[in-house]
This record gives C-alpha cells, sequence and structure tokens, in this order.
C-alpha cells in the first residue's frame, strides 16, 4: 500500500519536531485511505450509483425530462417506450421527470437527517462518553428512544407534527440521533482513556479542547460509516413515510409518494408503482455498498451487526 | 448434550431483567404520552377534523383530559396504565386496548411466518456463503443479501402482488384468514406479507450468520473436529452451527422490531386486518389515544421480547451466564 508506507517513511524522516508536520500524515493518511476506497470493489460501484442519482438529482432541470407537473391527458397511461422512457403517468405526466425531479426531495431528504445526525448524534455522544455525569441520563433517554421501532416511532412523531416535508426530517432524525449518539459515545470512552489523552489533561487542556481536538477526530470512523447507514435508513424510511401520506404534499413528490400515487394503478400500470421504487431501491444499494467499502476500509473491526 | 444450567437460576435471571426495565418502561410510557403534546396547536382541534363545531371539539378535549392541569393528566394516565386501560380510540370508539388485542393474532401469525422464513432462509444463505467463501456462491448470496437490505419492503409487496396475484393468479393479493379455521386459506393469504416483510431480515441476518460463521471455522476446534474424521456435516452442523448460533440469537431481538416496524406498511399494502393496519389508520385519522397505546404496547412487547432473547443467549452462552458481567 504506497499511501501507508509514505507515511512511514515520512515518520522516520528529521523534521518529526516541525508543528506543520502534522498536517503532512494526516493528509497522506487520508491519501492512502481514499486510495485503498478506490481499490474496494463495492465501494467503488456504491460510489457510482450514489453519484449517479446524486448527479440526477442536482443536474434535474437541465437533464430535458421536461416539467414533472405537465398533463397531457391524450398521452396517459403510456407504457415505456423510446418515446416515455419510463411511461407516463393517470395524468400523461412523464414518469422519468417525476422520478428525476423526486430524487431531489428524496436525497435532500436523507442528506439532512445525516446532517442533523452528525451534529446532535456527535454532540450527545461526545457529551455521554466524555463526561460520565451526563452519561446515566443521556443514555437512559436513548435507550427509551431506541425500545420503539424505528420505523415505528418515525410514523408516530410525523403524524404528531402533521404531514410536511421538515416532518419527516424531525421524525427521522429523532428517530436516528440515538443511534449514532450510542456509536460515538463507545468510541470516545475508548479513546478518552488513550494515553495523550491523559497526557493533554495533565498538561491543563480545557476538556473542549481535549474533546474537539484530541478525542473526535479520533472518533470519527465508526461514525462516518454510521452516517452512510443513516442515510440508507433515512432514504427507505422517507419512501415509507411518503407513502403512510405523511410527507411533503404531493405537488412536489418524493419517491414514496409516486409509489403511493401508482399503488390504485397497480393492474393498469405497473411502471407507476415500479419505477420511483427502483429509484429507491438504487439509491439505497449504492449506499449500502459505499457503506460497507468505507466499514471495510475505515473500521474492519465494526461488523454488520449494528442496526 | 449441553450442561443443565438449573431452572431456578434462568427464572432468577429472567425476573432480575423484568425489574431492571421497569425504569426503562417508564420512561418510554412518558414518550408515548407525550407524544400528544408535539401536535402543533390544540389536538382536540387537529382530531376533531374541519368541521367539528366547537361543542365537539369540547368534548374531545374533555374525553382526552387535555382540559385538566399537566400532573393531572399523567397521574390519571398512569393510574389507567396500572389497570391496563390505554385509553378510547376515537376513530373506533372501543377501548383501545381492546382494538389491539382483536387485532393482534393477525400480526403475531404473520410475524411468526416471517420470523421462520427469515431463520431458515437467511441462516441457509449465510452458511451457504460462508463454506463456499470468494466463490460465485459467496458472491451470489451476498449480492442477494444485500438487495434484500436495500429494497424497500412495501414496494416488494406491491411488486409481488403484481407476478403473483395480478398476473400468474397464484396468490390472492390480499386479505386474512384465520389460521384455526383454515390453515392452508391462511397459508396463502399470509405468505406474499410474510415474504414481503422477511426479505429485509433475510437479507440482515444472512450478513451476520456469514461472517459468524467464516470467524468460527477459522477456529482450531473446528479443524480438529475435521482432522478426527467427523463428516463434514457433522462439523457444520453439530459444531459451527452451536456457535453461529450465538451471535445469530442477539440479533432475534433486532429482526422482531424490524418485523413489526414493517407491518404497519404490509399490512396497510396486503389490506390484512392486524395491529399494523390498526396503527396505520390511526395515524391517518389522527387517533391519538389509539397511536399512543399502540406505541406503547410495541414497545413494551419488544422489551419482553428482548428479555427473552436474552435469557435464550444466556442459555445458548454459558459465559454470559447469570450474573456474569451483563
Amino acid at each position: 500500500m504506497p499511501g501507508s508506507i509514505r507515511g512511514c517513511a515520512w515518520v522516520g524522516g528529521t523534521d518529526v519536531a516541525r508543528p506543520s508536520g502534522i498536517g503532512v500524515v494526516r493528509r497522506s493518511l487520508a491519501l492512502g485511505t481514499f486510495r485503498r476506497l478506490l481499490r474496494h470493489r463495492a465501494f467503488v460501484i456504491g460510489a457510482v450509483l450514489l453519484g449517479a442519482m446524486v448527479l440526477m438529482a442536482l443536474l434535474a432541470p437541465w437533464l430535458g425530462t421536461g416539467d414533472p407537473n405537465k398533463m397531457a391527458v391524450r398521452m396517459r397511461f403510456q407504457p415505456p417506450s423510446m418515446d416515455h422512457l419510463l411511461g407516463t403517468d393517470n395524468l400523461g405526466r412523464s414518469m422519468l421527470s417525476r422520478v428525476v425531479f423526486g430524487a431531489q426531495l428524496s436525497l435532500m431528504i436523507g442528506l439532512w437527517v445525516v446532517l442533523l445526525n452528525a451534529v446532535f448524534g456527535v454532540l450527545l455522544g461526545a457529551l455521554a462518553g466524555y463526561f460520565s455525569r451526563l452519561d446515566g441520563p443521556l443514555m437512559r433517554l436513548a435507550d427509551a428512544l431506541m425500545a420503539f421501532p424505528s420505523v415505528l416511532l418515525a410514523i408516530g412523531i410525523a403524524a404528531a407534527l402533521g404531514p410536511s416535508t421538515s416532518t419527516v426530517v424531525i421524525a427521522l432524525a429523532v428517530v436516528y440521533i440515538p443511534r449514532t449518539a450510542r456509536i460515538l459515545r463507545a468510541s470516545v470512552l475508548v479513546v478518552r482513556e488513550l494515553d495523550y489523552v491523559q497526557s493533554a489533561r495533565v498538561a491543563g487542556a480545557s476538556h473542549w479542547h481535549i474533546l474537539f481536538r484530541h478525542i473526535l477526530p479520533n472518533s470519527m470512523s465508526p461514525l462516518i460509516v454510521q452516517l452512510s447507514f443513516v442515510f440508507a435508513y433515512a432514504v427507505l424510511s422517507e419512501a415509507v413515510l411518503g407513502f403512510l401520506g405523511l410527507g411533503a404534499p404531493p405537488t412536489q413528490p418524493s419517491w414514496g409518494i409516486l409509489i403511493a400515487e401508482g399503488r390504485g394503478y397497480i393492474r393498469e400500470a405497473w411502471w407507476l408503482t415500479f419505477m420511483p421504487g427502483a429509484a429507491i431501491a438504487v439509491t439505497v444499494l449504492g449506499v449500502n455498498l459505499l457503506g460497507d467499502g468505507l466499514r471495510d476500509v475505515l473500521d474492519p473491526r465494526l461488523k454488520i451487526e449494528q442496526g | 448434550m449441553r450442561q443443565g444450567v438449573g431452572l431456578p437460576a434462568m427464572m432468577a435471571y429472567f425476573i432480575k431483567r423484568l425489574v431492571q426495565c421497569i425504569p426503562l418502561l417508564l420512561l418510554v410510557s412518558l414518550l408515548s404520552f407525550g407524544l400528544i403534546k408535539l401536535v402543533p396547536g390544540d389536538p382536540a382541534v387537529v382530531m376533531g377534523g374541519t368541521n367539528a363545531t366547537a361543542a365537539e371539539i369540547a368534548v374531545i378535549r374533555s374525553n382526552l383530559g387535555l382540559d385538566r392541569p399537566l400532573h393531572v393528566q399523567i397521574l390519571s394516565f398512569y393510574g389507567n396504565l396500572a389497570q391496563g386501560d390505554l385509553g378510547r380510540s376515537l376513530m373506533l370508539g372501543q377501548p383501545v386496548k381492546d382494538a389491539i388485542l382483536e387485532r393482534l393474532p393477525a400480526t403475531a401469525w404473520m410475524a411468526l411466518y416471517s420470523m421462520v422464513l427469515t431463520l431458515l432462509v437467511g441462516l441457509a444463505i449465510g452458511v451457504l456463503a460462508a463454506l463456499y467463501h470468494n466463490t460465485w456462491i459467496d458472491q451470489g448470496a451476498m449480492t442477494v443479501a444485500l438487495l434484500g437490505v436495500s429494497v424497500p419492503n412495501f414496494w416488494l409487496g406491491l411488486v409481488l402482488i403484481l407476478v403473483f396475484s395480478v398476473h400468474l393468479g397464484w396468490l390472492p393479493t390480499g386479505g386474512y384468514v384465520e389460521p384455526s379455521t383454515d390453515l392452508l386459506g391462511w397459508l396463502r393469504s399470509a405468505t406474499l406479507p410474510a415474504v414481503s416483510l422477511a426479505l429485509l431480515q433475510i437479507g440482515l441476518l444472512a450478513r451476520i450468520t456469514r461472517s459468524a460463521m467464516l470467524e468460527v471455522l477459522r477456529q482450531d476446534y473446528i479443524r480438529t473436529a475435521r482432522a478426527k474424521g467427523l463428516s463434514e456435516l457433522a462439523v457444520i452442523g453439530k459444531h459451527a452451527m452451536a456457535n453461529v448460533a450465538i451471535p445469530v440469537v442477539t440479533v432475534v431481538g433486532l429482526i422482531f422490531s424490524v418485523l413489526l416496524s414493517g407491518s404497519i406498511i404490509v399490512e396497510t399494502v396486503f389490506s390484512v386486518p392486524g395491529m399494523g393496519a390498526l396503527l396505520g389508520n390511526a395515524i391517518l385519522r389522527r387517533d391519538y389515544p389509539m397511536i399512543q397505546g399502540g406505541l406503547l404496547f410495541v414497545a413494551t412487547a419488544l422489551m419482553l421480547l428482548n428479555i427473552l432473547v436474552d435469557v435464550a443467549y444466556a442459555w445458548f452462552d454459558p459465559r454470559v451466564r447469570v450474573g456474569g458481567g451483563h
């Protein structure tokens, strides 16, 4: 592995004491990790699948698929063909266009859930792992939230808050934040006891400095892996919430809502249900492959046991 | 045979775990109670719908006790809970507990069916993949497992309906038949929902089984067993599986949780009159007592199941036995 060899060679070098050198090690380690990821077949396939979906969402207005809400009643229920790649729906709207634009909302929701998890999951997990006095109460609360089946709790919260896109994001974030916090807490607990952290403490560094400069950067691997799976769960669960009518208003349909719309016509027009679901499956498959690759490369100890 | 653990010790462990989960249960019930406080504005207005008169809303409000101070609400919630009273469903006009118990069998049978499918297929795929490590069988099995955890289960249900009901006409599109009156009819109606529920867990279990099996196959005692001339079937079936069972048992609780989550939507898709569909309807109709009661019931049931799983775990693995470092 060229990356790690270069890292070792440098450590054996002469200017060990120069502080800027630490950045170099980190960068070459990152480069090495990146190279190992590129050699991981599952990671590359996952990255391509997810990348295609993200590009599709970003470039939706310029892909020439047309307005997703443009109706053409004479073109109703056209099966997939060269003219209508994914067919048309009950109002003659192009399914290709609806699936392409649906990607925007579905992926955006996943991204927001991941961001909220990254912020609050890290904050709560770090606090629980670092300050033992907060550990008990925070983790009991996490236990209680995790006692509910995840999708069921999200449905309950979304039902209470009323249907909207932000409802879906909040509900899914609340469901997965305890799980993320737990994983971060576990790695903080380990890193906290390492010698260099103890020396930082003896040297008089403040708690926040130790936490943010010394502990968190070394607890990142499991977190990144977890966040990739949170994204997969979020896209799947968003579809469930959308399907049950708890998502965004149908004017801007996500994939879950598209499946719900197509369900009534499943006998006449299978493609209305099939296409958006296939888009979900491809996206989630991509994320799962990506996550497996990240796990293998960043943190081989983490097995698939985590839920 | 496994040497005896002693039934009294296992009972003591079981009771200890039950007592330990009481604080968690209190917190879980408080969260279920708090759900209605998340409703923006006045829950009574939301529940009444757009056409409700002020008088009707007032009736809903006093039925739910929302006109009383918060501490009284909490106390009466726990008072009722202690008597097994989960409140009254607004849409059904019947006690929440009765509504749940009526629909529990359909869900429980389906969950059981799905669990059996998961264990049979998931274990088989995982073991096969491990035995043929790094061959096309391994890759094929893991592709299936990965697809399983990537496909939305309700969508799979719809696709199965399309293929097996609409096109082939082999199985009904949904509904529910009591297994006690017509076992074959039940099997026909429950197969598609059970399969679409099971696929996700099959993927999960297959991946865990595979890595557990690979780990076990590396152990010395397996080499010893092979070296002393045991048949491959005995080595895998008896020696290896005994240790693969341990990580598998730990995920059974997780699998039940995913199953119950999934039932809400799969029952809606297949119009199975179970607990999941009941909750799904309650959510669409903003029937908060039903939602709260249902969530609390499911969480409690899961907690009990998890304790049972832990007891089974202790039974399988002497290292976590009673009083051990749990």
